[in-house]
């Protein structure tokens, strides 16, 4: 799992019958200190993330896992929203 | 697999219900010149801060490491390495 920050929101009309009902949001790559690193993608939300937050996400067939249907064709997932991360030395805390 | 370093914990109290009980470690690749690409991996050896560990890359290898069905993970912590060591 990698680190992100929600950076937008996707709607789409017109997209694969497997993501219907799933909330798509651009995210941003980030390190662990919740610094933007570049590197956009689009991820099926799982968490209700909003914009903004610190989250992770599961990238390639282990994102799709959720879903109940095997199919989907999801390749990144937000699955979770961070509170806060100790890294040795410093206490960051997720939302500054 | 990859050996990594664990430098820290997350902590999510809101995230996908099947990760539900399972630690979170930040680990980095030991033999990568950059250090900032840190990943999350699930524990499954019982590991802290500041362990060289056996990473796993595929999720599939994670879920069976911790035996759970399907939780939507890539990387699972499944050991603790005394002292890596690298000849070239």
């Amino acid at each position: 799992m990698f680190f992100g920050r929600v950076a937008g929101t996707v709607v789409a009309a017109r997209k694969d019958v497997h993501l219907e009902g799933k909330k798509l949001m651009v995210v941003a790559r980030a390190d662990h200190n919740g610094n933007r690193t570049g590197g956009m993608l689009v991820a099926v939300d799982y968490v209700q993330a909003g914009y903004g937050d610190f989250v992770y996400l599961a990238k390639s067939k282990d994102a799709g896992f959720p879903v109940p249907e095997r199919n989907a064709p999801i390749d990144a997932g937000i699955v979770g929203i961070i509170d806060h991360t100790t890294v040795v030395g410093e206490q960051v805390d997720a939302c500054m | 697999m990859y050996v990594g370093k664990v430098v820290g914990t997350v902590v999510s109290t809101c995230k996908e219900k099947n990760l539900k009980g399972l630690k979170l470690l930040i680990v980095f690749n030991v033999f990568e010149q950059d250090r900032s690409r840190t990943e999350i991996a699930v524990d499954a050896a019982g590991a802290g801060v500041g362990d060289y560990v056996l990473v796993t890359i595929d999720g599939g290898a994670a879920r069976m490491a911790l035996g759970v069905e399907n939780a939507p993970i890539n990387n699972a912590v499944i050991g603790i390495i005394d002292y890596p060591e690298l000849y070239d």
